[in-house]
């Protein structure tokens, strides 16, 4: 293949990982921005949403695509139950203490690794795409289904931004992450409005790995990748602000995808993790101010 | 304090005396074990004057370890040297490489070094897998028997081993103790307590908190050095984010900012870990809970506790 043909592909490549890391990082984002909370189980709810993806498809009979729009509708609730339940049990009683919620979560990370060992196994698990469609490029032919999943992840990430922009609760949501207090004074449950958040981002980063199963297998250390790669976003896209998180996201997964593509994938993540580093050190209102990327 | 010299001294040199004691009582698979523990707790106690002391919360100390068990790896198997200037190569890793990241990273507190310190040290274990041809990545490589040997002493050999791990062992628990008494000890806890304070009576927090990491690593490195020598084997998973959060779990564990919790904090979790391989397989269970139970009603640790509780002269 010529030059031309091989950056077309790297870039679509790029897009659809930058999809599915857009989806991940707004819910590590959501929840950052309300809640002050570094979640590092966070890319194990992206596993956990992968591995429920595997047991609903393959127990609901018939066509692949229906087994698939029942992972997409089940996991993300099942994921966001599990996260609700663990906020209310675990972060809510450390008082939502910075350090203490990294150390609490990271004791989670291993839980939820363990369950996925224990009870789905060590084996990676294809999960069939809802239809197979090709689209043929003059060079290449290219998986229709990758091209659906970047439309789904617009579609979705334009959903929540309805959701925060437009909705009571997101008016809610929005007051709490501007003052807590206030809030409190105003007579929002903000033990609620945490809860709620905290679910709101766990499903997103399952409905991601939903998305990304049929391409990617499920595995139970596959949360490892979309973490890291997640807080490199969030923090180079600045907190609190979703267009941030969403450019950043596009700007990783393309330049990702490329590197990746034309050196070495381990190449492009040590340029990526060192280049977060640096923006954390000489940029750091990168991840506290309300700064777009 | 100063009353209670002869209680603190007594208590370390005790326990020191006692572990010595252990290899003659003890059936070899559990010297094997405690030599183990033993090195690996010198990490712990690298992690304990960062985290513990100067209130420094690092998720990224598998890059010191590792920068020791490298150093000295490279320098041993792969470029030939005699095992001895390796082993000090690579205590000189770790530190070096907690300089270099203090330099950048200190600049933050809080949430960002630690998500600063956890990219550097993500980086370093990517850097690792990138010349996979010269490291062989996760699978590591075997430090030949041969090229084990210390100023006369095969490290190979169990009881050389384990009294080698001792020395190294004592040695670190004295430092740090010494170093916690000292004033620039004091200044440390200053730093964790209030660094505004200390900035106020004239103390650089940027400078202190360096002294830190820079002691911190180079513990860490001699441990890891000492480590790739004495059980002769190298391999990325020491770099990986699983040997950050392990010193983080033994210092909570054991207490932090005490100077014997450390210690403590690495054999109760290897023996439960140990332990409960027996009745489960599900060793990552076991820490993550162990973190959440720690984290929800323990936050001081076990020696932490017992301060509180009945010894306030504990160092």
């Amino acid at each position: 293949m010529d030059f031309g043909p091989f950056l077309l592909l790297a870039t679509m490549e790029g897009l659809v990982m930058a999809a599915v890391l857009a989806l991940t990082a707004v819910g590590l984002s959501l929840v950052f921005g309300v809640m002050r909370v570094v979640n590092v189980a966070h890319g194990e709810f992206f596993m956990l949403g992968a591995v429920l993806a595997w047991f609903v498809t393959a127990s609901v009979p018939g066509p692949p695509a229906l087994g698939f729009a029942a992972a997409l509708v089940v996991c993300p609730l099942i994921v966001g139950g599990i996260a609700a339940l663990a906020d209310r049990a675990i972060l809510k009683r450390l008082d939502y203490d910075p350090e203490a919620t990294i150390v609490a979560t990271i004791g989670l990370l291993y839980i939820f690794q363990q369950a996925a060992l224990s009870l789905y196994g060590p084996d990676a698990r294809p999960v069939q795409a809802p239809f197979d469609w090709r689209l043929q490029f003059p060079w290449f032919g290219y998986s229709g289904y990758k091209l659906a999943v970047v439309a789904a992840a617009a579609l979705l990430l334009l959903g929540v931004r309805q959701l925060l922009v437009r909705s009571r609760i997101g008016l809610v949501m929005r007051a709490t992450q501007y003052d807590r207090e206030t809030a409190t004074a105003f007579g929002i449950d903000v033990d609620r409005v945490y809860a709620l958040v905290f679910a709101l981002g766990a499903a997103l980063a399952a409905v991601a790995a939903v998305l990304i199963v049929p391409i990617q297998q499920a595995h139970y250390l596959m949360g490892g990748d979309p973490l890291l790669l997640s807080f490199i976003v969030v923090i180079i896209g600045g907190l609190g602000s979703l267009r941030g998180t969403v450019l950043a996201a596009v700007l990783i997964g393309l330049s990702d995808g490329i590197v990746s593509v034309f050196f070495s994938p381990t190449l492009a993540k040590i340029l990526a993790t060192l280049l977060v580093a640096l923006v954390l050190v000489f940029r750091p209102q990168g991840l506290f101010g309300q700064r777009a990327a | 304090m100063t009353g209670h010299r002869g209680a603190i001294l007594g208590l370390h040199l005790g326990v020191i005396g006692v572990l010595a004691a252990l290899y003659f009582v003890l059936p070899a698979y559990h010297v094997s074990n405690l030599a183990r523990i033993m090195v690996l707790s010198v990490f712990a106690m690298g992690y304990n004057i960062a985290f513990g002391y100067t209130g420094l919360l690092s998720l990224g100390h598998a890059l010191f370890f590792a920068s020791g068990l490298y150093a000295t790896g490279t320098l041993v198997q792969l470029a030939g040297w005699p095992a001895g200037p390796g082993l000090l190569a690579g205590i000189a890793g770790g530190a070096l490489a907690a300089l270099a990241v203090g330099l950048l990273a200190l600049r933050t507190t809080g949430v960002a070094f630690m998500i600063v310190t956890l990219m550097f040290a993500q980086a370093g274990y990517l850097l690792i897998l990138y010349f996979g041809p010269l490291t062989r990545g996760d699978e590591g490589y075997v430090i030949d028997r041969a090229s084990r040997v210390v100023a006369g002493l095969d490290l190979s050999d169990d009881r050389t081993r384990y009294f080698a791990a001792l020395a190294l062992f004592a040695l670190a628990l004295l430092a740090c103790l010494a170093l916690v008494r000292s004033p620039t000890g004091r200044v440390l806890v200053a730093m964790r307590e209030n660094a505004e304070r200390s900035r106020m009576l004239g103390y650089d927090p940027f400078r202190y908190r360096l002294i830190g990491l820079v002691a911190s690593g180079l513990l860490a490195g001699a441990s890891g050095a000492a480590y790739g020598l004495m059980f002769g084997y190298v391999g990325a998973t020491f770099a990986s984010i699983q040997y950050s959060i392990l010193p983080l779990l033994w210092v909570l564990l054991g207490g932090a900012g005490t100077v014997l919790g450390p210690f403590l904090g690495t054999l109760v979790m290897f023996y439960l870990v140990d332990l409960s391989s027996s009745v489960t397989t599900a060793h990552l269970m076991v820490v993550g809970l162990a973190l959440l139970a720690l984290v929800l009603f323990a936050r001081k640790g076990l020696l932490g506790s017992l301060r509180e509780r009945a010894l306030p002269w504990l160092p």
